[in-house]
């Protein structure tokens, strides 16, 4: 039974990542962007949303909704100001500007607020389980984060196709040329496509940060987490995300039962390095948002 | 650093194709005499400053095999803390489990990089650009995890190298040094000598145009592997040379992200693309470190944003603006074409380097 806990706690755990995953496919399905400051602004929602709690006595889910507004503004704020100007330019430049920009991030979390581990309180909610059967239960708040994960993927698909911004979206992913030809001012979408993009980390940041612990130097970890479900998946599937985050969490869940709980997230990487090997189109390359990444 | 003028056998010579100038022997003759000075340092510089040397070198020559990797191969790589981590241990291993002599058992941290480097590069070059680079790094958190997971290698906390306890701190620094200095020259060497050879212009192909070199007949597959164990062997030698400095080495120091942090820093503030760049890059960040570190995160936040606002103008760093001006290489790795036909002869100078391709 402890195995079939796992692998239930593993699927949660996916949506998880796939919420994480899914703002680093868009920015890299649109602007060919790899944003190595990724896993970072998974984290600084969190630290908003603290501040948000600590200082006005908000419900850390209350907070969401207003961490969100503030994240989609950095975001177009630093698109428009910073990142446009790499958009097509060789992708060193943006793993380089990227990479300073976590450093930046991350070391001015752990200057304002220490290195130590930061924990947002959402009230009984975080303790409460569903009981399936005798000795099987299910936490409240893992299924819901993989509720919102389904929700956050299907309300992206939909946008992507069936709202005129998304069309643009799409257009500009295909042939930035040609979308501005036909009258898409690309700057202005890239902008809002980071801003959308962390907007939607905002909800894995801070859910995140409800159901365990955060400190600043968790960046890393996070971007490789989201990158790893992206592969899995296949790059430019935004279902291929939430398969990709399920394989990855239960590579974990089940590799901690397995090898023991240090081993836990090697077993995730080992995974991700197996598939990467074997299929490194990802298990669903199938494009709906982007092509496969074009070469340089 | 030679002086020589190779006239290329076509069939009219009428162009020859030179790589060094005369200026050259003069900065030949100025590397040779502080070479000198420096490898008689520990003689009579003192401890603390032969240790700072230490230092010094060892990011000299980081900073090189980054710059081979990115400026001339156009692999970026955020996870050669991998390779620094697994020479530390490496050390460690032969010296203390083995019980090799220290001094021979850094020379097996260079092939544990090596051989490494070789299913690492496999696995990476299935990602393209971007993606490559955190490809790099999670494989770097896969060597931190399996040597901090196992009981034997000390796990978290580290181990401490006991076999420098049977020779002398004095020699053990000095030692050290010439190591570190014998590193950052064959860097300095490797870079050259790989770019004047045939993979260096198959490498500058692959940087400018991949397609383009591959439909020439390059093997971009096989060119990329050979920089990629180049690096990965220098990277471990440079940590097998830190853990006979340090002697306490642990996972999370020496397979730290910060060692990419610095290394992106030396080369986009020296310049990508030559072998001056990264050692002014070296210059400036040794002096910055040894000036600022007490600053702690302030003094990763500034490294970040030179990160972030440099590459915005250019990746030539310091040194391409000096090329710019001067059209000066200390190092001349660039090919000058001259048209004989004429009476007096027209020097085309080729593209300044200084280009890079993810």
């Amino acid at each position: 039974m402890a195995w079939v806990n796992a692998a239930l706690q593993g699927i949660l755990l996916g949506g998880l990542y796939a919420l994480f995953a899914t703002g680093q496919a868009l920015v890299f399905g649109i602007m060919r962007l790899t944003n190595l400051a990724h896993g970072d602004f998974t984290i600084l929602p969190a630290y908003f949303s603290l501040i948000l709690v600590t200082a006005m006595g908000f419900n850390p889910f209350y907070s969401i909704p207003l961490t969100m507004v503030i994240m989609f503004i950095i975001g177009y704020v630093l698109q428009r100001g910073v990142l446009n100007r790499i958009v097509g330019s060789k992708i060193a430049i943006g793993v380089i500007v990227t990479f300073g920009l976590a450093m930046v991030i991350q070391n001015g979390l752990l200057v304002g607020f220490s290195p130590d581990s930061q924990g947002l309180d959402a009230g009984s909610i975080e303790n409460k389980t569903i009981l399936i059967g005798n000795n099987l239960a299910v936490g409240w708040l893992p299924l819901i984060i993989f509720i919102l994960a389904v929700v956050v993927i299907t309300a992206l698909q939909m946008f992507l196709t069936r709202t005129k911004m998304g069309r643009a979206f799409r257009a500009v992913s295909d042939d930035q040329e040609a979308a501005r030809m036909v009258g898409i001012n690309n700057k202005h979408i890239y902008a809002v496509a980071m801003g959308v993009a962390l907007a939607i980390i905002v909800i894995g940041g801070v859910m995140m940060g409800i159901r365990t612990t955060f400190d600043p130097l968790l960046g890393n970890q996070r971007l490789i987490f989201a990158f790893e479900a992206v592969i899995i998946g296949g790059m430019g599937s935004g279902w291929g995300t939430l398969i990709g985050g399920v394989i990855l969490g239960l590579a974990q869940t089940l590799g901690a039962q397995l090898l023991g709980a240090s081993w836990s997230i090697f077993a995730g990487h080992a995974i991700f390095v197996l598939i990467l090997v074997l299929r490194p189109q990802g298990l669903l390359a199938k494009t709906v948002l982007t092509k496969p990444a074009a070469a340089s | 650093m030679t002086n020589d003028t190779t006239t290329v056998p076509i069939n009219d010579k009428r162009v020859s194709v030179s790589v060094a100038a005369r200026r050259n022997l003069i900065v030949l003759g100025i590397g040779v005499v502080i070479l000198l000075v420096l490898a008689l340092f520990p003689v009579f510089g003192g401890t603390a400053w032969t240790r700072r040397l230490i230092d010094f070198f060892l990011f000299l020559a980081l900073a090189q095999f980054w710059n081979l990797l990115l400026g001339y191969g156009g692999i970026i790589s955020v996870g050669q803390q991998g390779y620094i981590g697994l020479g530390c241990y490496s050390l460690w291993l032969f010296a203390d489990v083995f019980h090799l002599p220290i001094f021979v058992a850094v020379i097996f941290a260079a092939l544990v990089g090596g051989l490494v480097a070789i299913p690492s590069a496999a696995i990476v070059f299935k990602l393209r650009g971007g993606y490559l680079a955190i490809g790099t790094m999670v494989l770097a958190e896969m060597y931190r995890m399996i040597v901090g997971n196992i009981e034997a290698t000390g796990g978290g906390s580290g181990v401490t190298i006991q076999a420098a306890t049977s020779i002398s701190n004095e020699a053990r620094i000095a030692g050290t040094y010439w190591w570190a200095l014998g590193l950052a020259v064959l860097a300095l060497a490797a870079v050259y000598y790989i770019m004047r050879s045939r993979t260096g212009l198959a490498l500058k192909a692959i940087r400018d145009d991949d397609l383009g070199a591959e439909s020439l007949g390059v093997n971009l597959w096989r060119t990329r592997m050979y920089v990629f164990v180049v690096a990965g062997a220098g990277c471990a030698l440079a940590g097998g040379i830190l853990a006979m400095s340090l002697l306490r080495i642990q996972p999370a120091s020496v397979f730290a992200i910060n060692w990419s942090a610095y290394l992106v820093f030396m080369s986009v503030i020296g310049g990508l693309g030559t072998i001056e760049g990264p050692i002014i890059g070296a210059i400036i960040f040794f002096v910055l470190r040894e000036t600022t570190s007490q600053y702690g995160g302030w003094y990763f936040i500034v490294l970040g944003i030179v990160a972030v606002i440099v590459p915005l103008w250019s990746l030539g760093g310091i040194y391409g603006f000096v090329v710019k001006k001067t059209k000066f290489f200390a190092f001349p790795l660039q090919r000058r074409v001259t048209m004989l036909l004429h009476s007096a002869p027209v020097s085309a100078d080729s593209t300044p380097e200084g280009g890079v391709s993810g």
